[in-house]
């Protein structure tokens, strides 16, 4: 669903000539144009425009779709254990539908770095949810790192809420 | 403090060692043009760190003046800077300018160009690198450009802006996040980790045109693109394995070729300039640090030894800086390392400094930090000692990658 605003620009070969009536003194002025954007709009940028995407197709009914992970950590805590079995049950008798397992970081430190420890987590629910005998078809599992907190702001109650995996039934 | 250009919101700090003072008379014509022409310059040439504008006021002159340099002289100048805009028929501008050098009273040249009025700024920038390199015998940047990304409400939007922060022009809007633009090194092609379609999936987008492509939308994340060199692949982080893993992809598109195997995270890939090395994140020591290995894969030797939390790493195209982030207590700060000897230092007082990159001169670094609790993107010469905020949207700014020298 993308759409497109190309401005068409009419790359036009000009002819940069200086019509020279200016009398230069000593060395002559160079003429540059061809480098200085002597096309049209050199420096035009052809702005594109992204339409948001599709929603998300309901789960099993009842059954929590977010596990949040202590600090610096990626594994599965044993609370979050029922949730899992939840949504295995659901995967397997259900072999049609489809989850993509987001994972997500508090907002301290780099970005591709978070999204690295982001897929971490995303990947530890998938193992979990496999461990369980849902097959792998039916899960991706991806990484937003630290772009979508859940909550906004700073300190440890804030980043608690925002270092989680998120399950969202795409089919 | 070297005071500020209001009009331009140029905000210089630091102490330069030696600054050439240099005149730059307004030019003839630029009251009824578009853009002045002499601030744009002399703005620029400030924000290098190695130059201080001189009084020119009361003066008109042009390129095809014969000024009086022992006048400038007593003004201390010891070059100047004059010349002309004129508005042409068509609607197209000629620009001219002459440089002199006022202590050796001698002419240092000057050039002209016929632009549309949307590069009348490129074309200030062409003569602020002409007259930086003339004067310093170091190539200018001036003329370069800057990609960066804003988040305003649920909205993102990646920019193409002049190496000033002004004339930014969006070139992608998206409801999801973009991170991580990586000019392609002719300039062209912008390769950037779009969340559009609710998972980080590699886009290589031509600017100019608008015209963009998936590059990598392989089963799990797909992120960190850098370009080779050659422009001929891209090196990318993919999760399609298991975890976070290096893999190099033509730019055509393509079968990707994984280039680490670990069961560490690795990413944030970038190529030095010759192309023969990759240097990259890996936790594969326990904790964040940058390695480097061979282009094409193969075993790595680790760069960065002090701190526990080294990421983002940035090469200088002479192959001879290492720019990244170091977690120093809690707080995030730029380094940079002399690669030949290994010797690091912090060149920032604020504490959540990201992503670094070079000028191609390598002479500047630009990055994004926080000052006073606001968002912003800085200059920095690489001693530290010359800062400077770059203009820019309001709100929440980031992911600076600065351009290529633009086609001569």
């Amino acid at each position: 669903m993308l759409k497109r605003t190309l401005y068409s620009l009419a790359i036009v070969a000009l002819i940069a000539g200086c019509s020279s009536g200016t009398k230069l003194n000593e060395t002559p002025v160079t003429d540059r144009s061809g480098t200085a954007g002597g096309q049209q709009g050199a420096s035009t940028v052809a702005p594109v425009t992204i339409d948001p995407t599709a929603g998300t197709a309901q789960g099993p009914v009842g059954v929590e779709r977010i596990v949040y992970f202590d600090y610096d950590s990626y594994t599965v805590k044993p609370e979050f254990q029922s949730l899992i079995d939840g949504h295995a049950r659901f995967l397997k008798a259900n072999p049609q539908r489809r989850i993509s397992i987001e994972g997500h970081t508090d907002e301290r430190g780099g970005r591709e770095y978070n999204l690295a420890l982001g897929q971490k987590r995303s990947e530890a629910v998938r193992r979990a949810l496999t461990l369980l005998g849902v097959n792998d078809n039916q899960i991706e599992a991806v990484s937003f790192g630290k772009e979508k907190p859940a909550v906004t702001g700073s300190g440890e109650e804030v980043w608690a809420q925002n270092r989680r995996a998120e399950i969202r039934y795409t089919r | 403090m070297i005071p500020a250009l209001a009009q331009f919101r140029v905000e210089v700090s630091g102490v330069g060692l030696t600054q050439l003072p240099i005149a730059l008379v307004p030019f003839k014509g630029q009251e009824s043009s578009p853009q002045k022409i002499s601030d744009i310059v002399q703005a620029d040439l400030e924000r290098s760190g190695q130059f201080r504008g001189v009084d020119a006021s009361g003066q008109a002159l042009d390129e095809a003046s014969r000024p009086d340099l022992s006048l400038w002289r007593q003004r201390t100048a010891d070059s100047l800077v004059a010349g002309s805009v004129t508005r042409l028929a068509d609607g197209r501008f000629d620009v001219r300018f002459r440089l002199w050098d006022v202590v050796k009273g001698q002419d240092l040249g000057g050039q002209s160009y016929t632009v549309p009025q949307g590069d009348l700024r490129l074309a200030s920038h062409r003569i602020a690198d002409y007259v930086y390199e003339k004067l310093t015998g170091e190539k200018g940047i001036f003329s370069t450009r800057i990609a960066y990304v804003t988040k305003g409400g649920s909205r993102y939007s990646l920019w193409v802006a002049d190496a000033d922060g002004e004339n930014a022009q969006a070139a992608l809007a998206s409801p999801e996040p973009i991170i991580s633009p990586c000019w392609s090194s002719n300039g062209q092609q912008l390769a950037y980790v779009s969340f559009e379609s609710r998972k980080p999936v590699v886009y290589v987008h031509n600017v100019a045109t608008g015209q963009r492509r998936l590059l990598a939308n392989f089963k799990g994340s797909n992120s960190a693109p850098a370009w080779a060199p050659d422009g001929n692949s891209l090196a990318v982080t993919l999760s399609r394995d298991g975890g976070s893993q290096l893999f190099s992809i033509p730019a055509s598109g393509g079968e990707p070729r994984r280039l680490t195997q670990s069961s560490s995270i690795d990413t944030e890939p970038v190529y030095s300039a010759d192309g023969s090395t990759i240097y990259f994140v890996s936790d594969r020591g326990g904790a964040p640090q940058i390695y480097k290995m061979s282009a094409g894969g193969g075993s790595p030797t680790r760069v960065t030894f002090s701190g526990t939390y080294n990421i983002s790493p940035s090469v200088s195209g002479d192959g001879r800086w290492l720019a990244y982030i170091s977690r120093v207590g809690g707080a995030f700060k730029l380094h940079v390392m002399e690669l030949a000897t290994g010797n690091v230092s912090a060149i920032t007082d604020t504490s959540a400094d990201e992503s670094p990159s070079f000028a191609p001169n390598s002479k500047l670094i630009v990055y994004a930090t926080q000052l006073q609790g606001r968002e912003a993107l800085m200059t920095t010469t690489l001693d530290g000692k010359i800062k400077a905020r770059l203009a820019g949207q309001a709100g929440d700014i980031r992911e600076p990658d600065w351009g290529p020298f633009q086609k001569q």
